[in-house]
């Protein structure tokens, strides 16, 4: 791939970009770290919605002895209840991601209006918006989270409440940025002038041009969320009722199993929660980098020590 | 001076955020459902005479607002109340607890400081390579894994080698004061180990990034047509302007450490700050969580201070 250099410090693609989106695009698949993360991502997504047909055993029925070994029938062991690990790790999953989706959802509806509305409207809502924003921002999530859910009792919907009422500043503050500078473009001022409305603006010509990093974002707010599941399970602050991976390591903590030497019972879960949260941040990561240029030149590289364009090469080494 | 309006500034913000979480913590808690005598679980048959014995000693009968002013009186005074479970003053409590999580944070704290900030560079300088690679992949894997799953698993690990749970051996008997120490040591391993690798994985990616920004400018552009040591470079004009952004991260980070050790001190038992609000959870001891979310977010809120005057300190191109 030949790289033209026109100025230093900055290359240039001989490939025609077509639009950011395929841009994007191109650069996710060029960074095998990426694509790491979405087929582990995928896998996981596609395990937890199969799990009311694939699973192997049922969800409440006792199998086996307390702590029973993994074994040929049971791969990865049974819990304190005598119950099947793995089908405990493909229910659990389902229900840590239908929170970490739901909490991020929530969180980017609030996040991306306040931040599409701050830099759209600028002035007095920009200002208004903003310092909202800075003390959320400097409130600790996780002590107020425990601090709501345990006034507010354990339940799922709380949970996911909690969860996307607190996540949403960093998204609020990105998009307020992008938007600000999506504003004042040339194409922006010629549809306002041509008479299109404050609506009409953002929905087709502003939100279109946030997307990728509104994405970028949400990926990144999932891997958050789920983190938060996990340590709000964990605290006895999770859904009695609701079997999430949290719950499952918080069973397994409660009942002892590390002094039983039942290693099977807390490491799989656990591992599954870091797989999930690592594919999330790779996904998510490479997507940021892909929208931010700055990170692609570099003056100074290892051993070769010469100026060398890393755009096809090393840095998707992430 | 330069900027004396930008300090100003920044602790009127601080102070500002402080007050605005006294008062979410003020109505978070009214807000809960029933109120404190509506749930006497422990006396079965109250009375409608005690009922308002009860109300009018809690001062619930007074209007929300008076409520809101005492509180506040009372906190200026810095009585925080006094805890459910143990009888002593909240503050107290608090105090005793803190006590015991700063040592253990602050040596995690610092082994992620010195160890991410080295791999961190090194990931930068030598990006590209297999090693930016191992580095940042390992950094990502301690990043990505649920705190308190990863001490569990340093439990597994060290069981019969180092002590995993409490602050102390407590059969050791009058024990002197060299023992002693290396007692609380031993025990302060594992949760330290556990925050500092947490935090080290955090560490390495941000100094990492902060210092690809940098290598990316045009003044290292130009140290290398100087014919300037390459070393001299990363260490001389990338590393410098590349602490702006570390420093900041590291300052607003240790207000979360705090915040962060309560899935830690539950692991491991350890006495701190962070247990206190496990227990204070468990038994709905609310006026011990009220207190811990005020000092957690003051700790915030001053760490945050830090940070913006620390960033104000180090780069002279911020004027407001």
């Amino acid at each position: 791939m030949s790289v033209v250099l026109n100025e230093p410090g900055f290359l240039v693609d001989p490939e025609p970009v077509r639009s950011r989106g395929g841009f994007v695009w191109q650069t996710i698949r060029r960074r095998p770290s990426a694509t790491i993360g979405i087929v582990l991502l995928s896998l996981v997504i596609v395990g937890a919605l199969l799990a009311p047909w694939v699973a192997p055993y049922g969800l409440h029925t006792r199998v086996g002895p307390v702590f029973g070994h993994p074994s040929w029938s049971h791969p990865l062991g049974l819990d304190d209840g005598g119950i099947d690990m793995l089908t405990l790790l493909m229910w659990g999953a389902r229900i840590s991601l239908v929170v970490g989706f739901a909490a991020t959802l929530v969180s980017m509806l609030i996040g991306g209006t306040i931040g599409v509305l701050a830099g759209y409207f600028g002035g007095k809502t920009d200002v208004v918006l903003m310092r909202i924003t800075d003390y959320f921002l400097v409130i600790p999530d996780v002590p107020l989270m425990i601090v709501v859910a345990a006034i507010w009792g354990p339940s799922l919907f709380h949970i996911v409440i909690v969860i996307g009422i607190l996540l949403w500043t960093s998204t609020a503050r990105v998009i307020r940025a992008q938007v600000k500078s999506v504003r004042e473009r040339v194409y922006v001022k010629r549809a306002r002038s041509l008479g299109a409305g404050h609506t009409r603006i953002v929905l087709r010509h502003v939100l279109p041009q946030v997307a990728p990093l509104l994405i970028a974002n949400t990926v990144l707010t999932i891997a958050v969320a789920i983190f938060d599941e996990t340590a709000l399970s964990f605290l006895g602050l999770g859904d009695p009722s609701r079997i999430s991976l949290g719950k499952v390591i918080e069973n397994a903590f409660q009942r002892a199993a590390i002094s039983s030497g039942a290693w099977w019972a807390i490491v799989p879960p656990g591992a599954l929660v870091a797989v999930i949260i690592l594919s999330c941040s790779l996904v998510g990561g490479a997507l940021e980098d892909a929208l931010n240029p700055r990170l692609r030149v570099a003056h100074l590289s290892a051993r070769t020590f010469r100026l060398r364009p890393l755009v096809g090469r090393g840095a998707e080494s992430l | 001076m330069r900027g004396a309006d930008y300090v100003i500034k920044r602790t009127a913000f601080a102070v500002i955020t402080v007050f605005v979480a006294v008062t979410i913590n003020f109505a978070l808690f009214r807000l809960a459902p029933g109120s404190a005598i509506s749930n006497l679980s422990r006396v079965p048959h109250a009375t409608q005479e005690l009922r308002e014995a009860l109300k009018r000693e809690f001062g619930l009968d007074k209007s929300k607002g008076a409520q809101y002013a005492i509180y506040l009186k009372q906190l200026a005074h810095g009585n925080l109340g006094v805890s459910f479970e143990n009888q002593q003053p909240v503050s107290h409590n608090l105090w005793e607890a803190l006590k015991n999580t700063l040592p253990m944070v602050l040596l995690g704290t610092v082994f992620a400081i010195v160890f991410g900030t080295l791999t961190g560079v090194i990931a930068a300088w030598r990006r590209g390579t297999a090693l930016e690679g191992a580095t940042v992949t390992t950094a990502l894997g301690f990043y990505s894994m649920p705190t308190h799953w990863l001490g569990l698993m340093l439990v597994i690990l060290f069981t019969g080698v180092l002590p995993t749970g409490g602050m102390a051996n407590d059969f050791l008997i009058n024990p002197s004061f060299w023992t002693h120490l290396k007692d609380v040591l031993s025990h302060m391993v594992l949760p330290s180990l556990t925050l500092g690798l947490v935090l080290y994985g955090e560490y390495t990616l941000i100094v990492r990034s902060a210092m690809l920004e940098t290598l990316g400018e045009d003044y290292i552009l130009t140290a290398r047509a100087k014919g300037l040591k390459p070393w001299a470079i990363v260490r001389k004009h990338a590393l410098r302007n590349a602490m702006l952004p570390i420093a900041t991260l590291v300052a607003l980070s240790l207000g979360y450490i705090v915040a962060g050790a309560i899935l830690i001190e539950t692991v491991f038992s350890w006495p701190g700050i962070g247990r206190a609000v496990y227990d204070a959870v468990l038994q709905r001891d609310y006026p011990m969580l009220q207190g811990a979310f005020l000092l957690l977010t003051i700790s915030v809120v001053f760490f945050n201070l830090v940070a913006d005057l620390l960033y104000f300190k180090l780069d002279p191109r911020i004027t407001t």
